[in-house]
């Protein structure tokens, strides 16, 4: 656990980065630090690991009080995602995951392992191990900075806007798959970015920033979004919140309907259907064809329409409400755990659903902090673009 | 060609000692350079002072530091002593600076990750800022390395012999090949040191070298 005591600091030149911050960080938990710049988020981040010293106030890491601690040590027990990944340019992939191991002292034999066995797991192929950075792309730099901040194991992981320097396919990638590591882990986590929705994504609490340091809320992501403290806070989290919200609520059974459908290269059979479902072998739903535009001949890859999203199954609302909303049938997909179709949901199905379900409790005793205390784990979205 | 023929011997001879004369100070005062220079790269207020010092070091002119030498360090006049610390003067001059605009140079992304990794003293300039400093400290080496294979030449006018020789006798006694054969056998010998430096960069940056690297 990770706690902000009344901590403020200001900087030489008089501005105020971070005013009065009294804040946890709970054990095995992800904590996102969000707001506009100038909020302080990134000032706060760098106290915890002492890259900045806190002008007033302190910050204890499980009841020790990290100022007493020696820098350096106190650094090496905490990985740090950075931006741009700063990678170390003339070290190899691996040299570069085994620094913290190797700084602790750790024999080159085991740091090797080490560093193999997280190349791995942060799903880069083994062969990259023995390039060097400026070979690899953006998204995989950010996976071995992800890499190195976990290779000596720490129990605190410090992420200063780690995925916003990569494109949107690739951070949703990163995020998706940072949330299933964290799921293996459990770090204590404490995460800064400008992203609303990334704070929303990955939160399993969120502290919204104003300018001059001043933590304006803090709650569970879902609470957030149903009851912003203020103004600022409302105006922060932004429009389409009541939908945004829907993605922390799972779906209950909704009434399918049997979709007829046909194979990719197959003749389409049902005549007469508007629209009619394109799946593979292992119906995989691929998307939509138009049955009259295409006559007596097989389906090709060319007369798919792919806008529609797919929803798992007991995903999201959100999900589920997108699936009806974008597919060109107006007809949502649903599938299964493995991918294969279910069936179909319409718009008005799913609302009816929602209309059935609550919004998150207000906690009226603790209005800033209210929603904090029932900290549960954020389901990951499961929606994906059919493809 | 006759010349060189009948006193190859000679040539050989002084061209090693202009080899260590100017070899031995470069390398001394690369040594001396790193910490001046990161002492100049840590604290923003003694770079100035450094790099003026060193700076002004390099404008006296070289004979009149050959000349002094004897009375700062109390040594004979024809001891080549003089002219490896002399050079060494030169070299630092030139490198001081070099070596604290290579450790600045290093991106503030990785200096910071270096940072929180909990790199710290000696540790971080040898693990991470030296190694990043390589080919901005390798160019200034490479000048300093022609520059004390030219100046050292000027060593022949207070007596300590080397390729310099050469020169000035070849000019006194207008003997064309033997003057020749100075400019030549100087010239081979800056491309020697320069060659060297390039490989050893070479063999440093492995990282510079592949496909997509920056600079």
């Amino acid at each position: 656990m990770i706690r902000f005591d009344a901590v403020t600091k200001q900087f030489p030149d008089g501005t105020v980065a971070v005013d009065e911050l009294t804040l946890t960080a709970p054990t095995g938990r992800i904590t996102v630090l969000v707001g506009p710049s100038g909020c302080g988020k990134t000032t706060s981040l760098r106290m915890v690991n002492r890259m900045i010293e806190p002008t007033h106030g302190s910050i204890t890491l499980d009841g020790q009080d990290t100022g007493r601690m020696d820098e350096a040590e106190l650094r090496r027990g905490m990985g740090y995602v950075i931006q741009h990944a700063g990678l170390f340019p003339h070290r190899t992939v691996l040299d570069n995951i085994g620094t913290v191991p190797r700084l602790l002292g750790w024999d080159r034999k085991r740091t090797s392992e080490r560093s193999r066995e997280l190349l791995e797991r942060v799903g880069l192929a083994p062969e990259l191990g023995d390039r060097y950075p400026s070979q690899l792309s953006g998204g995989q730099q950010q996976r071995v900075g992800v890499a190195r901040a976990l290779a000596a194991d720490p129990p605190v992981m410090l992420m200063d806007e780690p995925f916003s320097a990569v494109d949107p396919v690739v951070r949703e990638q990163l995020q998706d798959e940072f949330l299933r590591l964290q799921g293996e882990l459990g770090k204590t986590i404490v995460f800064v970015t400008h992203d609303i929705d990334e704070a929303i994504k990955l939160g399993d609490q969120v502290a919204v920033l104003r300018v001059g340091g001043r933590l304006a809320q803090v709650a569970e992501p879902s609470y957030l979004l149903a009851h912003p403290a203020d103004d600022f806070v409302a105006d922060f989290v932004g429009r389409d919140r009541g939908y945004r919200a829907l993605q922390f609520q799972a779906a209950p059974r909704l009434p399918l309907h049997s979709e007829p459908t046909v194979l990719l290269g197959e003749r389409p059979q049902g005549a007469g259907a508007e629209w009619l479902l394109v799946v593979d072998d292992d119906r995989h739903p691929l998307g939509w064809v138009e049955p009259h535009r295409i006559g007596d001949r097989a389906v090709t890859e060319g007369d798919l329409h792919r806008g529609g999203t797919v929803a798992r199954e007991r995903g999201s609302l959100r999900a589920a409400l997108d699936a009806a909303l974008s597919s060109p049938s107006r007809r949502g997909v649903i599938v299964d755990d493995s991918g294969s179709l279910c069936g179909t949901v319409q718009a008005h199905e799913v609302l009816t659903a929602i209309e059935r379900t609550g919004r998150p409790e207000r906690d009226e005793s603790d209005p800033v902090h209210g929603g904090a205390a029932a900290v549960s784990g954020a389901e990951p979205t499961t929606q994906d673009s059919v493809s | 060609m006759t010349w060189l023929a009948d006193n190859w011997e000679t040539v050989l001879t002084l061209t090693w000692r202009s080899l260590y004369l100017a070899g031995i100070p470069l390398v001394i005062g690369f040594v001396v350079s790193i910490p001046l220079g990161w002492a100049a790269s840590r604290w923003s207020w003694s770079y100035p002072a450094i790099l003026t010092t060193t700076g002004l070091l390099y404008t006296i002119p070289s004979l009149a530091l050959f000349v002094i030498m004897p009375v700062l360090l109390g040594t004979k006049i024809l001891d080549p002593v003089n002219v490896v610390v002399a050079l060494t003067i030169y070299t630092v001059a030139l490198l001081a600076r070099t070596v604290a605009d290579g450790l600045i140079a290093v991106p503030d992304d990785i200096a910071q990750a270096a940072t929180a990794m909990g790199y710290k003293g000696v540790r971080r300039l040898f693990g991470v800022e030296l190694p990043l400093a390589v080919p901005v400290i390798a160019a200034g080496l490479r000048v300093a390395a022609v520059s004390n294979v030219s100046i050292v030449s000027i060593a022949s006018l207070i007596g300590v012999s080397q390729l310099g020789d050469l020169l000035i006798d070849g000019f006194n006694r207008v003997i064309w090949g033997e003057l020749l054969t100075g400019i030549v056998a100087c010239v081979l010998l800056a491309l020697a040191f320069d060659a060297v430096i390039v490989l050893g960069t070479r063999v440093l940056t492995p990282w510079l070298r592949v496909q997509g690297a920056r600079a």
